[in-house]
């Protein structure tokens, strides 16, 4: 608790204690007047020096005057009215206290709550000097500096390794439980928490622009991007008050004059007191937390799970979602080619991967890449001799003195081989050994293994419409649509082809674009909704889009989908929560059912219920 | 030219006050106030300077809620 919350909770436990206290020792006249005058200083004084404060400046309508003008006023009908009866005012100003310092308290710890959640700001770097380690202010570390990591420490600045191989968890950027290897030469992301081994990182960024850096302060500025529903309580809040006061107003008036001009007794004070009551509602404050905490919860408990939201107002739109369009590369397949297939073959089919594999062993293309993957062991390179790479069409190589030819059908037609076409979509590598056929290899890329059910999911959902865009070829783009049933398909499509198709669907509902982040900043940008995946680490996504998935499962989109529905659900009960009932106390209020109790009890307590609703938009992790 | 600053303020309605009165500043083009987080965010005019725009803008959100700081 900060300074100022203590000296607040003492203020309040000591008016509840004194206020008791006047009500079990009878006093009477002057002296119980001012002992109860002094418990409301106690419980008050603040507030009426702000409101004395907002006169001089001419600021009639804050909470601040219409509570102490709605306190006084009841102290002075209770004088008037010689009933002694102190307590209503003294208890109105208390109740409220205690409503202001609950939301301080609330906000305070939902604030520290996301920070903890978002725990990803390394407080230093090992750097080697002498052969000692020294802490370094991660700050002051310029790039392509060797940096150590030990195990369990976080890697603070995004770099490659060079030395050691280790278990990374990057379960705070991802929300993925699954430790990632790393070994030389590959990335290392700020924010993973290194596992097994040392590691040594030659550092490729400044602090600034690591990824862990970029990250908070996406999160930080997440709230700057205000909703629908935000800006419509703070329009709804700047009205709500002034109506009210003038309501009071007349309600203190106009019904007295009436009975009066009708001959009746004008029951000044009843009146007066009712509309008192209306003041004591009047403030929007309750209203306006709870909407900024949902977001801020929501947004929170995404982030936890590795979907970064950059405003509350994308968070509004995903749970509208009607469209998605994804890109077919590296979000709904892998991005990258593995073998799916063997036909045909004459020898055993791990033999054939080999020769391929030893074949292409020189070969940086996706293909032989895919190959020597496949094949799974460092390939010998002294059996390989004679390597002649033909091009368009394959390679032609010497393996343990057999003459092998790995390519197309066009090199199979060249080299007068008969082969066999393949009915799979992918790319077809013939194999011939000594000039006759062995079979083919289907090289493809391949569908995520979830990217089936996030589509059927997010049908489940009520997403209308899915549809791919690809620059691949039409066979496979139909191949990969028909086997996770997407709506439609384009293919063969340029980046600006995309731009323009994405385009062409919107304005049918919310629309949402969804890529790997690289090469389609343009159409993350023109969508209503971008969504980068797999971003970890990749800059121009993380700048571009609106949303990111920090990994590769396109489920994260569904998860998001939920997400934000939840926080929108929250924001909605909340915003018709608080409306009801404070119209039902202001209606309660003129007809006299209610008296202050009610209306302070129901203004404190539709407070605290919001807020504690709101704080359940931080709880995602079972959607 | 964009800039944020942490501030200091009490209630989410007296953020969205500030926001208010920061928004009629002089060489303030857009201005966002995240109560959650804490934070201003102000988008300069083209040729205005952002420490003499800012010290207006701490002055008008103080008129406006008197509870608040911008650290600057």
């Amino acid at each position: 608790m900060k300074k100022k919350q203590k000296i607040m909770l003492i203020r309040i436990l000591a008016a509840a204690v004194l206020l008791i206290a006047w009500n079990v020792i009878p006093l009477t006249g002057l002296l119980r007047l001012l002992c109860f005058a002094a418990v409301y200083l106690i419980i008050g004084y603040d507030i009426l020096y702000k409101a004395g404060r907002g006169i001089l400046r001419g600021k009639v309508f804050d909470e601040n005057f219409l509570m102490a003008v709605a306190t006084l006023g009841a102290f002075a009908l209770a004088i008037y009215e010689k009933s002694g009866d102190y307590n209503e005012a003294i208890a109105v100003m208390l109740f409220y206290q205690i409503g202001e310092l609950f939301q301080s308290l609330a906000v305070q710890k939902s604030r520290k709550n996301i920070t903890e959640l978002m725990d990803l700001r390394p407080d230093y770097a090992n750097v080697e000097s002498d052969g000692t380690l020294i802490r370094m202010d991660p700050e002051e570390i310029e790039v392509g500096t060797e940096i150590v990591v030990q195990p369990g420490e976080k890697i603070p600045i995004d770099g490659i390794v060079t030395e050691g191989t280790s278990a990374l968890n990057t379960s705070a950027l991802t929300g993925e439980s699954m430790p990632r290897q790393i070994a030389p030469g590959m990335e290392a992301v700020s924010g993973c928490i290194n596992m097994t081994g040392l590691l040594k990182i030659r550092t490729t960024k400044p602090f600034e622009e690591s990824a862990v850096s970029k990250i908070l302060e996406l999160v930080q500025d997440s709230g700057s991007r205000k909703s629908q529903s935000e800006r419509f309580i703070s329009r709804f809040a700047k009205v709500y008050t002034p109506v009210v006061c003038i309501a009071a107003l007349a309600l203190a008036v106009l019904p007295p004059v009436i009975r009066l001009l009708g001959g009746m007794g004008p029951e000044w004070s009843v009146w007066i007191y009712r509309a008192l009551t209306f003041l004591v509602i009047s403030c929007p404050c309750a209203l306006v937390i709870s909407i900024p905490l949902s977001f801020f919860a929501g947004i929170g408990g995404a982030g936890r799970e590795g979907i970064l939201v950059k405003g509350s107002n994308y968070l509004e739109q995903l749970a509208k979602l009607k469209t998605v369009v994804f890109d077919k590369t590296g979000t709904l397949t892998k991005g990258v080619f593995e073998v799916s297939n063997i036909h045909h073959s004459t020898i055993p089919d791990e033999q054939l991967i080999e020769y391929a594999a030893l074949a292409e062993c020189a070969s940086s293309h996706p293909v032989g890449l895919s190959l020597l993957r496949a094949y799974g062991k460092e390939p010998d390179r002294n059996r390989v001799t004679d390597i002649r790479e033909i091009s368009g069409k394959g390679i032609l190589a010497n393996v343990d003195g057999k003459e092998i030819a790995a390519g197309n059908g066009k090199l199979m037609d060249e080299l007068g081989i008969e082969w066999k076409d393949c009915h799979s979509t992918g790319t077809i590598i013939h194999l011939a050994i000594d000039g006759d056929y062995a079979g083919h290899i289907v090289v493809s890329d391949m569908e995520k293994p979830d990217s089936a059910q996030a589509v059927r999911e997010l049908k489940e959902l009520g997403i209308r419409k899915t549809v791919m865009l690809t620059g691949d070829v039409g066979k496979v783009a139909e191949k990969v649509a028909e086997d996770l049933s997407i709506d439609e398909v384009y293919s063969g499509l340029l980046p600006a082809d995309k731009v323009e198709k994405v385009e062409e669907l919107l304005g049918n509902g919310t629309l949402a674009f969804v890529g790997d982040g690289i090469n389609d900043a343009p159409v993350l940008m023109r969508s209503d909704i971008g969504i980068a995946m797999g971003a970890m680490g990749s800059d121009a996504a993380i700048e571009a889009a609106d949303v990111v998935l920090m990994d590769d499962s396109p489920m994260k989109l569904v998860k998001a989908v939920k997400i934000s529905r939840k926080c929108i659900r929250i924001v909605y009960q909340n915003i018709i929560f608080a409306l009801v009932i404070k119209f039902l106390c202001l209606l309660f209020g003129a007809f006299g059912v209610a008296n202050m109790w009610y209306a302070i009890f129901a203004d404190v307590g539709v407070m605290v219920l919001a807020v504690l609703n709101a704080i359940r938009a931080l709880k995602v992790h079972a959607l | 030219m964009k800039q944020k600053y942490n501030i200091e303020v009490d209630c989410a309605n007296c953020a969205n006050l500030m926001e208010e009165a920061a928004g009629k500043v002089k060489g303030v083009k857009e201005v966002s106030v995240n109560f959650m987080a804490l934070r201003m965010t102000v988008e300069f005019e083209e040729g205005y300077d952002p420490a003499a725009v800012m010290k207006e803008v701490r002055k008008a959100c103080r008129k406006a809620e008197p509870d608040c700081d911008i650290e600057l």
